[in-house]
């Protein structure tokens, strides 16, 4: 057991290092072009998509999760741009790595990894949550065309995006999961109307968006006609095989001890309570767990041994430490949490700034899998429990 | 970077892991758990033979010279097992000899702990919850007077590693100037009394009796970790054979999805174990806080879970003949021993100084 990195990766933190101080400057944070740039020479010197192939745009280098770890950590603390945010690098570019025509492939991986085109996500409906595989929008072939009728919710940053990936019900005779194929659409185009939903927050993040005879073309398919279901699946399984770090609950309970630090109780320090450090304590047990836990994952998996059930567990570990943070949080805020919250320049103001940590660890819960399938997926999966049919396994 | 055990390490885990699946079935844990000694002489034998006591004594005093991660991955196996006996005293007495002991010291004892042909126990708790090593009144003196409560098989013990005023240690060899009174123990995998000394000769021992606390902790969370893992197996495995309304009960969500929690709740925590042992090894900057940090919070797990599990049960949990109640009061030992949970998470708090004059 070592938990320093070594001759060799500290060799190559210092070379990251180096490159960060020469070529880059956090006074370009809003600097459309020179993030850019920045990105392409990052790119070039194998830091940013590394499991992506040179000729389309990554840098192809051979896998090693340590190397990434320290990047992630240098750039983190330089505050230089990493690979763009958003869906299209995040789940269209594996897909289309996975299961896409090499024409489709040429096409759209290189201007996605440039940053040149965001993509919206198309799965769920107001009646496909949970249970996605039962979505109800048509796509129909009509001469050389995709014609595409129904509706998408829940869809993060639609207005910015210029296309869309989604699944559409083809064969409606076929069984649930046998009818859906993955479509790519332009968003662009008469017939499409993104309307914004407003948030538990008061803010706009997500939208609905209608189809009305909206076209695509025949060829904008990935995977076979009914294979939509599996093709949707291969970005996933890529989404939960990520292990994912401890790091934003670490700097989150900090921050929590830093307000305990600054408010008062009973007209003390609210950090000398006794029953306020029980419960920092308490919450320190899970995340300093949870730390180690993805420590020891990442290690087997390097090692390639299997680190068992807890690699389902991820998500739901870090929604429960989530909770935890905000329940003591509003204890600590007291009066200051019946104010709604408001932003200056992105950030939240005043104490009340953690009733934003609050409605976050509450989306964390929904997003990407309610906690309830999570917890479907971890007896079935993880416990080794029956599949529950009617439920499609969680899947 | 490598948080992963090395070949060695889970070559050793599971050899321990093999011997107690094939050895300690259910009858023979029974046995221990229906019987008066809470002791397995036969089992010790062999876990003596195995390696298992030696884990923590230089390799020229009869051991293997290994660490404490070492030792907590060997309790967690016991405590997966419910294992009987006193190991706990035994291979911490052996660690406290090998660093702090003389030459004389090292020589008597550590290779006779090393086979298990020698039994050692920790005599450290008073009276009114003085576990802490800054609490403990003993007078430390060539001759002990005075008492202390809640130590692991008095009787058995050949030699004695107790706490003294000020959080010294001292070794005493069983025999004249101690009065053994035998208390009824909630957990029937193990057994307790409190100690009256009334003149018992004393050598003292260079161990810091808060460092030898911070290991005791690390043990006692991989016990825990060990036997919450086994509460939620159990569970998962009943759901699978146990059928009602026509199907295995594991088909419920209700109940997948209470064994789900479990499961989540116990998991993450072998990582936490793994640092405190860790850091009691290699990393000195957190080890007591890292400590009483995996002590607080896997104590508290495990009964969570052993308390999960036999509602899962139902009926056959609350009975006697069932085993699952050997890990529902194991859990307790190992959430009261030495301190609670609310306890070790104030120290960890003072130790983080979580306080406004810092």
């Amino acid at each position: 057991m070592d938990l320093s990195y070594g001759a060799e990766y500290e060799r190559f933190r210092q070379e990251v290092r180096a490159f960060l101080g020469d070529r880059w400057s956090p006074d370009w944070r809003r600097d459309p072009g020179r993030i850019a740039e920045f990105r392409r020479q990052a790119t070039e010197r194998g830091y940013l998509f590394r499991n992506i192939p040179r000729r389309f745009g990554g840098s192809e280098q051979p896998p090693d999760v340590l190397r990434a770890q320290v990047i992630a950590e240098e750039f983190t603390r330089a505050r230089a741009p990493m690979e763009p945010p958003g869906n299209g690098v995040r789940m269209l570019v594996p897909t289309l790595l996975e299961c896409g025509a090499p024409w489709q492939q040429e096409r759209f991986i290189p201007p996605t990894l440039r940053g040149e085109i965001d993509w919206a996500q198309g799965y769920s409906e107001p009646g496909a949550g949970s249970d996605l595989a039962s979505v109800r929008t048509r796509g129909e072939l009509v001469g050389d065309e995709w014609v595409i009728n129904g509706q998408k919710i829940w869809t993060s940053n639609a207005q910015n995006c210029q296309y869309m990936f989604a699944l559409v019900r083809t064969e409606p005779d076929a069984p649930k999961h046998q009818g859906l194929s993955y479509l790519l659409l332009d968003l662009r185009q008469p017939g499409v109307t993104i309307r914004p939903l407003k948030m538990i927050t008061g803010q706009s993040g997500f939208n609905e968006i209608f189809f009305d005879d909206v076209r695509t073309p025949a060829d904008w398919i990935v995977g076979k006609r009914g294979e939509g279901w599996q093709v949707s699946r291969a970005t996933l399984k890529h989404e939960r095989s990520a292990i994912g770090s401890a790091e934003t609950y670490l700097q989150q309970f900090d921050k929590l001890v830093e307000l305990a630090r600054e408010v008062s109780r009973d007209g003390r320090p609210a950090i000398d309570d006794p029953l306020i450090q029980d419960r920092l304590a308490e919450i320190e047990g899970y995340v300093v767990a949870h730390k180690y836990s993805t420590f020891r994952q990442l290690s087997m998996s390097v090692n390639g041994r299997d680190p068992g059930r807890v690699s389902y567990m991820n998500k739901l570990v870090g929604t429960e430490i989530g909770h935890r943070i905000a329940a003591l949080a509003q204890e600590l805020i007291g009066a200051d949490s019946l104010i709604m919250p408001t932003y200056e320049r992105g950030h939240g103001v005043g104490n009340e700034r953690w009733m934003n940590q609050f409605f976050g660890s509450l989306g964390v819960a929904i997003a990407g899998g309610t906690s309830n399938i999570q917890r479907n997926i971890i007896a079935e999966r993880g416990l080794g429990l029956p599949r529950d049919s009617a439920a499609g396994g969680g899947a | 970077m490598n948080f992963d055990l090395d070949e060695q390490q889970t070559a050793l885990q599971n050899t321990v892991a093999d011997c107690l699946a094939q050895q300690l079935d259910t009858p023979r844990l029974l046995a221990v758990v229906n019987g008066d000694d809470g002791h397995d002489a036969a089992l010790w034998r062999t876990l003596g033979e195995l390696g298992v006591f030696g884990v923590t004594v230089p390799e020229a005093w009869g051991g293997t010279g290994l660490g404490l991660l070492e030792a907590a991955l060997i309790a967690e196996v016991l405590g997966s097992r419910a294992a009987p006996g006193p190991f706990l005293g035994q291979v911490l007495t052996a660690l406290a000899i090998a660093e702090g002991g003389t030459d004389a010291q090292r020589e008597r004892w550590l290779p006779r702990l090393a086979r298990g042909e020698a039994i050692a126990t920790l005599v450290l708790g008073e009276p009114a919850e003085r576990w802490q090593p800054d609490e403990w009144t003993l007078p430390a003196a060539d001759r002990l007077a005075g008492r202390k409560t809640h130590v692991l098989y008095p009787w058995l013990a050949d030699v004695m590693l107790v706490g003294t005023a000020g959080g010294g240690l001292m070794l005493v060899a069983n025999g004249e100037g101690i009065d053994v009174e035998r208390i009824p123990c909630l957990d029937p995998t193990r057994r307790l009394g409190h100690v009256t000394f009334t003149g018992a000769p004393a050598e003292p021992l260079a161990f810091d009796g808060a460092r030898l606390r911070d290991a005791a902790l690390v043990l006692l969370a991989a016990d825990a970790f060990g036997g919450a893992r086994r509460c939620v197996d159990m569970a998962v495995e009943y759901a699978l054979g146990r059928e009602q309304f026509g199907t295995v009960i594991g088909r419920f969500q209700a109940v997948k999805h209470q064994l789900a929690n479990m499961a989540t709740d116990v998991e993450p925590a072998q990582g936490l174990y793994w640092y405190a042992a860790h850091a009691f090894d290699a990393v000195a900057e957190d080890a007591a806080r890292m400590a009483a940090l995996a002590k607080a919070h896997i104590a508290e797990r495990f009964l969570q879970a052993a308390r999960g599990a036999t509602e899962a049960h139902g009926g056959i949990g609350y009975t006697w003949e069932y085993p699952l109640h050997v890990w529902v009061k194991r859990a307790v030992f190992d959430r009261a021993y030495l301190g609670s949970p609310t306890i070790h998470r104030r120290r960890s708090a003072r130790l983080a100084g979580w306080t406004s004059a810092a």
